[in-house]
């Protein structure tokens, strides 16, 4: 557990480390308080909110254009897409600084971590291409060309398959990881905007932004559409559901689904695909994120500016908590 | 209006296709291809910029259309599909039917038009148009979407009365009811002045006065004009009576944009100038929207204008409906453009998508300043009950198109 790897870690720990986490880090583990990360897509800020408190207890500035956001493997960075500066940057989680800059090439939007590889994937908007950059020796490893306007990224468990969504060819590409090249192309529906993997590796669930559905790849044998999901919100315009963050709880019973400016997150039922709810959050709902143990939902509500949180047991939602101006993505410390 | 008939110009482009360098494996088949034609009319010479200085453009509406080639191309080619443009242009005075037998000589099925009215008719009512279907991505005319609506004819490009309403529901949202209205001295302009006035009677405005503001074509603004602008403007409109807003009715460009900061009272300058409606503007950022700016930019040199893009959205029609019919049909291509299932993404934040009754696309209107995009209609609040964007223009019932 990287968590725990971050409480062992002795040595090399900055003097200046700020009071509040240092006391935070000699209390037992169960006392410290999951970070919940929100980048702010106009302030240029990625906020943190305490999960005990839900309360923001830092803002840290960061590059322009802040979106995506990833882990490194051990836990002890996080990376932001900052889209305008062409670059990722990686924040010590220990500071809560950023450390260093990788370039990564034009308008990163989306990234994504390789669990067995210290590689970085990014999905270049005006390129048509995935970048794959090695974030250890700081080198750009390779490029993948993929269609128009590359945007979600999903990466399987076992870090065999990426599949990379591009939003104006409106296809799925699956990329195998140990080529390096795209090997399946499918399409799903109008913009698709994210790829997620099931936790047993078995289906890439796709949201699709204009569409306003989710397509589920079959990722054991065929690649193939297995089945797409629609959102029908009772007195809510048809165009206003837009699909676009996605996240799956490990036990394989939920799915969540933020669908934009219709202001709700749909709950799927993860084995029959049926929609068993939708859940009223901020306006224009982008990403999601579980914590943990997966009690909570957080999710990015862009034009409020807000953090809804979210009870997974029991569906509701508990607090909206402000952060910056155009929230995009939440990521929550493992 | 030169009167010489100069010959025919062709502009030909063939296999536009980019070379995205893909390394997956691509179907060995011979794709199949659908043939676009395009077909444009030379600027007339006395359409030039405002001012001077500004560029002349004489590839406007194609560089929309070559644009949606290859992004459809991106994706058509793991599809086992191909699309290909054949371009034509028709000189002031030149024969459209001649540009138009051409096209199809040399294998075009669809045609987008970036003619204005009476050249689109004119090749609506050729023989050798056969079953075709025409976009029609710049013509503004209410009467093609009406008394004179085709079958055959599809608009990308917004109606005056889709433009008006968007701009009446912007002016509903800020309570700017009272209306001083100035309009040019064309046709064109006559007729956007009579839009923009049912467009008030709509949504509870008041037009309290209009007036012609004459004006000589390429009468231009030259060096120090600002000086009897100055005196002039204050002069033509302080006497119209109280008013929230000012709308200009000046398609062709030649005098709207006196009147900013040129009123005697404090009025905001709206309509064809000042704040404007349109399907497209520079300062569009939104919905990913850049990327669409960007690949733009990179192929033509310069700012993408509402006849690109919606010589684009024809184009994006083509490539959507045969990707996800897995055809190049044209009845299976045309079927799924016209089903409930169509849905394309225009970088305006809902779908766009074909109305029924009369083929025009129902699409979200920019409201927009020179540099900054004030807002997107429709408002909140116009309801619909199929939906808000069928709150612009005509709509099922009251359209008199009958196919």
């Amino acid at each position: 557990m990287p968590f725990l790897s971050q409480l062992t870690t002795p040595a090399g720990r900055p003097a200046s480390l700020g009071l509040a986490l240092g006391i935070l880090l000699m209390l037992p583990l169960a006392a410290q308080a999951e970070r919940i990360f929100v980048s702010n897509e106009k302030d240029n800020t990625v906020s943190v909110i305490d999960g005990d408190t839900l309360e923001v207890v830092e803002t840290i500035g960061v590059g322009r254009r802040p979106r995506s956001m990833a882990f490194s493997s051990d836990g002890s960075e996080l990376f932001v897409a900052v889209g305008d500066d062409e670059a990722i940057d990686m924040i010590d989680l220990e500071t809560l600084q950023v450390v260093r800059s990788q370039s990564s090439g034009d308008d990163p939007e989306v990234i994504r971590v390789d669990p067995n590889r210290p590689y970085l994937y990014v999905s270049n908007e005006d390129d048509n291409i995935v970048s794959v950059l090695d974030y250890e020796a700081r080198t750009r490893v390779t490029e993948i060309p993929v269609g128009v306007e590359p945007e979600g990224l999903g990466i399987s468990p076992d870090g065999r398959w990426l599949v990379s969504t591009t939003e104006t060819s409106n296809m799925a590409h699956i990329i195998d990881t140990e080529a390096m090249e795209a090997v399946h192309h499918r399409l799903v529906g109008a913009r698709p905007r994210h790829a997620e993997f099931t936790h047993d590796g078995r289906e890439a669930w796709v949201s699709s932004e204009i569409a306003g559905m989710v397509t589920i790849l079959d990722m054991e044998e065929t690649f193939d559409v297995k089945h797409t999901i629609r959102f029908d919100v009772p007195g809510v315009p048809r165009e206003t559901v837009q699909a676009v963050g996605v996240v799956l709880t490990s036990d394989g019973r939920y799915a969540f689904v933020a669908l934009g400016p219709s202001n709700r997150v749909a709950v799927i039922d993860q084995q029959s695909y049926e929609v068993l709810d939708y859940l009223l959050v901020g306006q224009r709902v982008w990403h999601l994120a579980l914590n943990d143990d997966e009690s909570r939902l957080y999710t990015t509500n862009g034009v409020s500016g807000d953090v809804s949180v979210i009870e997974v047991d029991g569906l509701r939602a508990i607090k909206s908590i402000p952060v910056g101006r155009f929230p995009w993505g939440v990521i929550v410390e493992p | 209006m030169r009167t010489l008939p100069r010959p025919l110009r062709w502009l030909m482009t063939g296999g536009l296709a980019v070379g995205l360098g893909w390394s997956a494996a691509l179907p060995a088949d011979t794709p199949e291809t659908i043939t676009l034609g395009y077909l444009g009319m030379e600027r007339p010479d006395d359409r030039e910029p405002l001012s001077v200085l500004a560029p002349v453009l004489d590839d406007e509406g194609v560089q929309g259309a070559r644009l949606g080639i290859n992004d459809n191309n991106a994706t058509a080619r793991f599809l086992d599909q191909e699309f290909v443009l054949h371009e034509a242009e028709v000189s002031q005075g030149g024969d459209v039917g001649e540009a138009l037998e051409n096209l199809i000589d040399q294998g075009a099925d669809w045609i987008v038009s970036d003619l204005p009215a009476e050249g689109l008719l004119e090749v609506m009512a050729h023989p050798a148009l056969g079953d075709r279907v025409v976009f029609n991505s710049r013509a503004p005319d209410d009467e093609l979407r009406g008394e004179s609506c085709h079958p055959k004819l599809y608009h990308t490009t917004p109606s005056r009365r889709m433009l008006a309403d968007a701009l009446a529901q912007f002016l509903g949202y800020k309570q700017w009811d009272r209306w001083g209205l100035v309009h040019g001295n064309t046709e064109e302009d006559r007729i956007l002045a009579e839009t923009l006035k049912a467009a008030a009677e709509r949504y509870g405005h008041r037009v309290v006065e209009e007036r012609m503001w004459p004006h000589d074509p390429m009468a231009r603004r030259a060096e120090g004009g600002f000086h009897a602008i100055q005196r002039e403007i204050p002069v033509f409109v302080q006497d119209l009576p109280e008013h929230d807003v000012l709308v200009i009715a000046d398609e062709t460009d030649y005098f709207g944009e006196y009147f900013p900061y040129q009123t005697s009272a404090p009025r905001p300058v709206v309509g064809t100038q000042g704040l404007i409606a349109t399907p497209w503007h520079r300062a569009h950022e939104s919905w990913g929207a850049v990327q669409l700016q960007r690949r733009f930019e990179k192929l033509a040199d310069r700012w993408m204008t509402p006849r690109d893009f919606g010589a684009w959205l024809a184009v994006r029609s083509l490539g959507e409906a045969a990707a996800r019919t897995g055809s190049v049909a044209p009845d299976a291509v045309l079927d799924y453009m016209l089903g409930e299932e169509f849905e394309l993404a225009g970088y305006l934040g809902l779908p766009v998508s074909y109305r029924t009754w009369n083929h025009q696309l129902r699409q979200p209107i920019l409201v927009t300043g020179p540099r900054m995009v004030a807002s997107v209609s429709p408002q909140e609040g116009y309801l619909h009950p199929r939906t808000p964007l069928d709150s612009l223009g005509a709509d099922e019932g009251e359209s008199p198109c009958r196919f």
